[in-house]
């Protein structure tokens, strides 16, 4: 099948491991991957900052440039979450009827990548290699949001070689929350610490988790722990065929 | 009042002084304080995960519950829609059955008709249900004001009125203290008791009773607020635990009910659906203990003078909005505040309003509007990292985290339409939208991002930044940026270079 990446601005920029797993694991399953160049950013930091009238452009943006595809795909479940529960409401409040109307036909064709994959590829084993210890934290957005449910956990278990073990409390929050982790950072600290205890008490060497945002929060955490606990995205692990992940330098 | 609906601008808000809706310091400020005190976070802590998995079971048992969700948010929704029409027919039908209905468009007017009330029989005290609408308007201080003792008779609220303290909890108002505090506050400031009181459950809960009988005994007015009241039949409801409210609502000879407007409900049987949704919601309980219901005055039984005040303070204000009226649907069950990562790690205090938490940081500020400004409430819709955990256990499904977003909106919005010189942030957000929706733009604004990577050159992280990203990097790491982007990547394995 022919599937469009929406990369989003995150993994784009600072995460571009992810997004070559992703490319890694469909064109491995025999699909074809196009990578629509217009594309920037789905607005979700503008819209739940409060800037829904500076969003409005960048959903146009979205929307132009998603628009011919019939499939496409996000490693990102708070993106996939935006695309889907907030690109018609903010064009309608803006007042842009047509915009809402487009923003929905995208969105019911945008699949966070687990779906993707599960769903409507039929598919939860990738023929993947990971011989390490992970754990695998939901991230609120793809959990409640979009109610993955355990297509993840499917993937994962499948993986030849991997030592799945459960986070405690995995359902809580790891405090990231985009801009309020600046905003109200000591509260986000104080939950970051408590997601923090309860990975490294799984005594796993890598977090995985299916969005890049919260793997920056978990991952910066624990890198200023110096533990040697690594966060790591889902789409990676998907990826590896050799027990390795990309090393970002 | 239908009349008042889509005017712009001119719906009466709450007054932020009057009564407890917005406290003194903006979220930030006032969760320090809180997230520096270990003993606080540690009570807070136990008791939502207690409460937490008491709910979680009991709501597991029911193989309806998301219908019964499903019913009370319809019902909500339909009340919202005409609300003023259920409010002439409460009234109708509450004096038809010879009680007095008053109506109080703020705090200030509430809190006159109580004094004048308890003024009229003569009495200089009375005893309180629980209730939160009578902390909103203050009513307890505009008492004390004019020469009136209000005593407190619900066990917490007991404990936070004798310790000189606020409300932390909707349903469990002193669950920042712990057995050992609440002897200490028993000991120092309870009339007669015993000396030798232990910490023990039974013991505290003894002291209490002896001295709250003699209250009951003796007064003659009782103040209550009321969870429902049903339009086509006059009645109004209270649900507790313990069996103080039913004391209150039956000795006396005088019962005033201080209620929102939002707490009507159309029918009678309408009240199936809430009974059932309440108590496995808050206490995590299949039923609660007392459920007590009156319709206006039986003669030769109970109160024989029979007032309801309803009170607007900022709610037709809210109901003008039509996302963020959803938060009038609330029934207090405190069911989000005891699954919100953001509470428990603050207590309920932080956010100064007598309505904590998700629904707190929704409510509150539509009771006193949203000013685009400094004011504590207008920080509270940023008082949440958005993880949703409080829609969805709303037992009517409120979409708190909808809700905050919008607000966040009207802040902003607000703030540009009242301040000549944008904000640091609004500069931020326009900027980056302004590169966002080009994509060579776009391309450029990454380039300049790769000067980060001379910050991680040495350990291949980033561990510190100035303000506002100091925030971020006071408890992590920031990765370093990559030599090229995804779309440097792509294009390059496009034409060829990669493979
Ligand atoms: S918003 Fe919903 S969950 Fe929170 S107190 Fe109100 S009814 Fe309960």
């Amino acid at each position: 099948m022919k599937i469009a990446l929406f990369i989003t601005c995150l993994a784009d920029t600072v995460y571009p491991s992810v997004g070559r797993a992703t490319v890694a694991v469909l064109e491995r399953l025999g699909h074809e991957v196009v990578f629509p160049a217009g594309q920037t950013c789905c607005g979700q930091m503008h819209v739940n900052t409060g800037y829904q009238r500076q969003a409005v452009p960048l959903i146009r943006q979205h929307v132009e440039v998603f628009e011919p595809y019939d499939l496409i795909v996000a490693p990102s479940g708070s993106c996939v979450g935006s695309v889907r529960h907030q690109h018609g409401q903010v064009a309608r409040r803006a007042g842009d009827e047509g915009l809402a109307t487009a923003a929905e036909t995208v969105a019911a064709r945008t699949y966070e990548l687990s779906e993707l994959l599960v769903d409507v590829l039929g598919v939860d084993d990738v023929g993947a290699v990971f011989p390490h210890r992970v754990t695998y934290h939901p991230t609120c957005h793809s959990l409640r949001l979009l109610r993955v449910g355990d297509k993840p956990l499917r993937l994962l278990r499948n993986v030849a070689g991997i030592d799945l073990v459960e986070l405690p409390e995995a359902d809580q929050c790891c405090g990231f929350g985009g801009t309020f982790a600046l905003k109200n950072a000591e509260t986000s600290a104080a939950m970051l610490a408590d997601k923090m205890s309860n990975v490294l008490a799984t005594g796993a060497s890598v977090c995985t988790a299916g969005d890049a945002s919260c793997l920056m929060h978990i991952g910066g955490g624990l890198s200023r722990l110096a533990t040697s606990t690594r966060a790591v995205h889902l789409a990676e692990i998907l990826a590896s065929t050799d027990g390795t992940v990309e090393v970002r330098s | 009042m239908t009349t008042f609906l889509g005017l712009p601008g001119g719906l009466p808000h709450a007054d932020r002084h009057t009564g407890q809706v917005e406290g003194s310091l903006r979220f930030p400020d006032a969760a320090r304080t809180a997230l520096a005190d270990g003993q606080l976070r540690t009570n807070i802590g136990a008791a939502t995960r207690t409460i937490r998995t008491k709910r979680a079971a009991v709501v597991a048992e029911v193989p309806d519950w998301e219908e019964l969700r499903e019913a009370g948010r319809a019902i909500k929704t339909d009340t919202m829609a005409r609300l003023p029409e259920l409010l002439l027919q409460l009234e109708e039908n509450v004096t038809a059955r010879g009680g007095v209905v008053h109506w109080a468009r703020d705090a200030t007017q509430a809190n006159a008709i109580v004094a004048g009330l308890v003024r009229a029989v003569g009495a200089t005290e009375v005893v309180k249900v629980k209730s939160m609408v009578t902390q909103e308007i203050g009513l307890n201080e505009a008492l004390a004001e004019r020469g009136i003792t209000a005593w407190e008779t619900d066990l917490a609220e007991l404990i936070v009125q004798l310790g000189h303290d606020k409300p932390s909890h909707i349903l469990v108002p002193a669950i920042h203290r712990n057995r050992a505090q609440i002897r200490e506050i028993f000991l120092r400031e309870m009339p007669g008791v015993d000396s030798g009181l232990t910490d023990e459950p039974r013991d505290l809960a003894m002291a209490a009773r002896r001295y709250l009988r003699a209250k009951f005994l003796t007064a003659q007015v009782a103040v209550s607020g009321a969870n429902f009241a049903v339009a086509d039949t006059g009645t109004l409801t209270v649900v507790e635990s313990e069996g103080n409210g039913r004391m209150c609502l039956t000795l006396p000879q005088t019962l005033i009910t201080v209620m929102g407007i939002e707490k009507v409900v159309p029918t009678f049987s309408d009240l199936e659906v809430f009974l059932q949704l309440l108590p496995r919601s808050s206490t995590g309980e299949r039923m609660n203990p007392y459920t007590s219901m009156w319709t206006g005055v039986t003669p030769g039984d109970g109160p024989q003078d029979v007032h309801l005040v309803l009170l607007d303070n900022g709610r037709t204000a809210t109901l003008a909005d039509q996302v963020g009226r959803a938060a009038l649907h609330c029934i207090r069950c405190s069911a989000c505040l005891n699954v919100c990562p953001v509470y428990e790690r603050t207590g309920g205090h932080a956010y100064g309003s007598v309505y904590p938490g998700p629904i707190g940081a929704v409510l509150s500020p539509q009771l006193t509007g949203i000013t685009g400004g400094d004011d504590p409430n207008d920080s509270l819709p940023y008082a949440s990292s958005l993880c949703g955990a409080c829609f969805d256990a709303c037992p009517v499904k409120i979409d708190i985290p909808n809700l905050l977003v919008n607000l966040r909106a009207q802040h902003t919005e607000a703030h540009a339409d009242t301040h000549r010189i944008p904000s640091a942030e609004q500069i931020a957000m326009a900027a980056t939208a302004w590169a966002m929706s080009s994509p060579s733009r776009w391309a450029r604004a990454q380039a300049t991002t790769r000067a980060g990577r001379l910050l991680g050159r040495r350990r291949q992280v980033i561990r510190a930044l100035p303000a506002p990203l100091s925030a971020w990097t006071a408890a992590r790491d920031l990765p370093r940026p990559p030599t090229e982007t995804f779309r440097q990547w792509w294009a390059a394995r496009d034409a060829g270079e990669h493979r």
